[in-house]
């Protein structure tokens, strides 16, 4: 369990988060991570032996995947759902990307 | 003429005596007044709001019963309002103007409700003095050199300066509560599920809710009557039914029994904080309520506990912003490369902070030490709380351990800043209602806060006691100097 993080070992988690950072940047989350992860040490330290872990607290007649019929309904008219894109085809129904493969 | 509460312009809408289109001209000039100084707003939709009130005078019969006739409400800019643009505070959504209402919205406005706006907030609701917004700062107005908490500020300080009678907030780790007792007005986080999360940008959501902020108990529970219930479109909401709120404040507090958790105000906790807590609890106990000592021993590591959750929920939920759909792309002629630089560009500091530590808790290695561990102490507060309330119906803690702090004052230290939710995070972590209403000031003449936690659904009892509080001790009619 790494205590400091060095700048290579912040590049490493920047590129699993499709994130580019700075110089700087890699040096500030390089010292606040290390920092918050102290400080969160304590939590590791708790007795957690037999305890199930909670993902989110659903209480009374409240169910996670509230059951209904999968059954097809109008949904975002295509047009609106391209609206907001940086680059479509609004003719063809389509986001444009970048060049993926060479 | 001074802004009155939701229920009093309601009333005033219904007998005639007030247009709604007058009200709106009230609240919209209210802002043009006072909003350079503040900043609640980032958009002010005075056209629309105007053609709305005119709409609900022109057809009054048809409007007259609404619970909210009339009352202009400000919305935090990360939930979503067709047609009007919604940014999150962020750069990467500057331009988005949302296809589709949140639910929340489309039922303030069936209940007659004007929306006047879009408030300030910390990016993607990540922070808690609203200086993480990519616009710019949002001023309190009882000190305009001091942040009004947050991350709902721009919703609590356009309540507080009176610009709004009722705002909307997203309240992940305090973000309702925690703003609203900072700049002296009510904020309510219901129960997690009482309040379809459809249209509000989600940033934990486990931990993420809706919740109202106003100047009176009585508007929070009239709120929470319009916006909860269940939703198809949110299937972690709840089909609990919902309660006439309101009705049920009875201004009675006798026997309710509240718990206080001594020890957690030993350590860290401002004196006069501590002194207006006290004093509330003895305002409380001379009302017939009973004060009673409790322990929440796994309460304290709820800050860590919580930033390793949201962090972790955060960094999955973010993934979406890549430049495609939505948004600030960067131009690149990669794929690849326009994704990182899209998000190198469009995300502020903090939002980029809480990606690293989310995407290293959930990294492989890491993820059982530090998410599932965080996970399995999140089981133990939650129980902590169950069996404290097994002996009491509600717990009471100060909403924030300080008031208001000077802006720029936590920018460099994130953990320093993480400390302002340790009273604020448990109630999240363990999905139950809370609120927080004005139990007086500081010297400086800084609002403060009573925080009250209640039982999974139980927000009648919350709002019955915070009630009965202020009716006695009505701090929400002091008008903050600064506007």
């Amino acid at each position: 369990m790494p205590t400091a993080f060095t700048r290579e070992h912040v590049e490493a988690i920047a590129a699993l988060a499709n994130l580019e950072l700075d110089p700087s940047e890699l040096e500030l989350f390089a010292r606040q991570l290390s920092d918050f992860l102290a400080y969160a040490d304590q939590v590791r330290q708790v007795d957690t032996a037999g305890v199930a872990p909670t993902a989110y607290v659903a209480r009374g007649r409240q169910r996670l995947g509230n059951e209904r019929d999968d059954a097809v309904a109008p949904s975002l008219d295509r047009r609106d759902a391209l609206a907001n894109a940086p680059e479509a085809d609004a003719g063809a129904g389509l986001f444009k990307v970048p060049r993926v493969l060479g | 003429m001074t802004f009155t509460t939701a229920r009093e312009i309601r009333d005033a809408v219904r007998s005639k005596e007030r247009s709604a289109v007058e009200i709106c001209r009230d609240s919209l000039a209210r802002i043009e007044a006072a909003d350079g100084a503040v900043h609640a707003f980032h958009t002010v939709t005075a056209d629309r709001a105007l053609a709305r009130a005119a709409d609900i005078d022109r057809h009054h019969d048809l409007w007259r019963d609404a619970p909210l006739a009339g009352v202009p409400v400000a919305l935090k800019d990360n939930i979503c309002t067709r047609g009007v643009r919604t940014t999150a505070a962020s750069k990467i959504l500057e331009s988005f103007v949302p296809p589709y209402d949140a639910t929340a919205v489309a039922r303030l406005e069936r209940a007659g409700a004007i929306i006047v706006g879009k408030t300030n907030c910390d990016e993607f609701a990540m922070g808690s003095s609203t200086e993480n917004s990519a616009f710019g700062p949002t001023r309190n107005p009882w000190a305009l050199d001091r942040t009004p908490g947050g991350s709902s500020g721009g919703s609590a300080a356009a309540v507080a300066a009176r610009m709004a009678s009722i705002a909307l907030g997203s309240d992940t780790g305090g973000s309702v509560r925690q703003p609203a007792a900072l700049s002296g007005v009510v904020g309510l986080k219901p129960t997690y599920g009482r309040v379809s999360r459809y249209g509000l940008i989600a940033f934990a959501s486990s931990l993420d809710q809706i919740g109202p902020l106003s100047l009176t108990v009585h508007d929070a529970a009239l709120s929470l009557g319009v916006i909860a219930g269940p939703d198809p479109a949110d299937a972690t909401s709840a089909p609990e039914p919902t309660v006439d709120w309101a009705g049920a404040l009875t201004g009675d507090v006798r026997g309710a029994r509240i718990g206080v958790p001594s020890r957690m105000l030993d350590a860290g906790v401002d004196p006069e904080v501590i002194r207006a807590f006290r004093s509330a609890l003895d305002v409380l106990a001379g009302r017939g309520a009973q004060i009673i000592d409790i322990e929440l021993p796994q309460a304290r590591h709820a800050i860590p506990v919580y930033y390793l959750v949201a962090t972790a929920e955060a960094s999955s939920n973010l993934a979406r912003y890549d430049g495609v759909r939505y948004g600030f792309r960067a131009r690149e002629d990669t794929l690849a490369a326009m994704y990182r630089r899209t998000r190198a560009r469009g995300f502020g500091t903090e939002v980029k902070r809480r990606i690293m530590l989310g995407t290293y808790v959930l990294s492989a290695g890491y993820y059982d030490a530090y998410y599932v561990k965080a996970q399995q102490v999140r089981t133990l507060i939650l129980r902590d709380y169950e069996t404290a309330f097994e002996r009491v119906d509600v717990v009471a803690m100060p909403t924030s351990p300080t008031p208001a702090f000077g802006l720029g004052e936590r920018l460099a230290d994130p953990l320093q800043m993480y400390l302002a939710d340790v009273f604020t995070v448990s109630a999240n972590l363990a999905g139950l209602p809370a609120i927080s209403v004005p139990c007086g000031f500081t010297a400086n003449q800084l609002p403060l806060g009573l925080q009250l936690t209640g039982r999974h659904f139980d927000e009648s009892t919350i709002l019955r006691i915070a009630d009965a509080y202020e009716r006695e001790t009505g701090w929400w009619k002091k008008e903050p100097p600064a506007i």
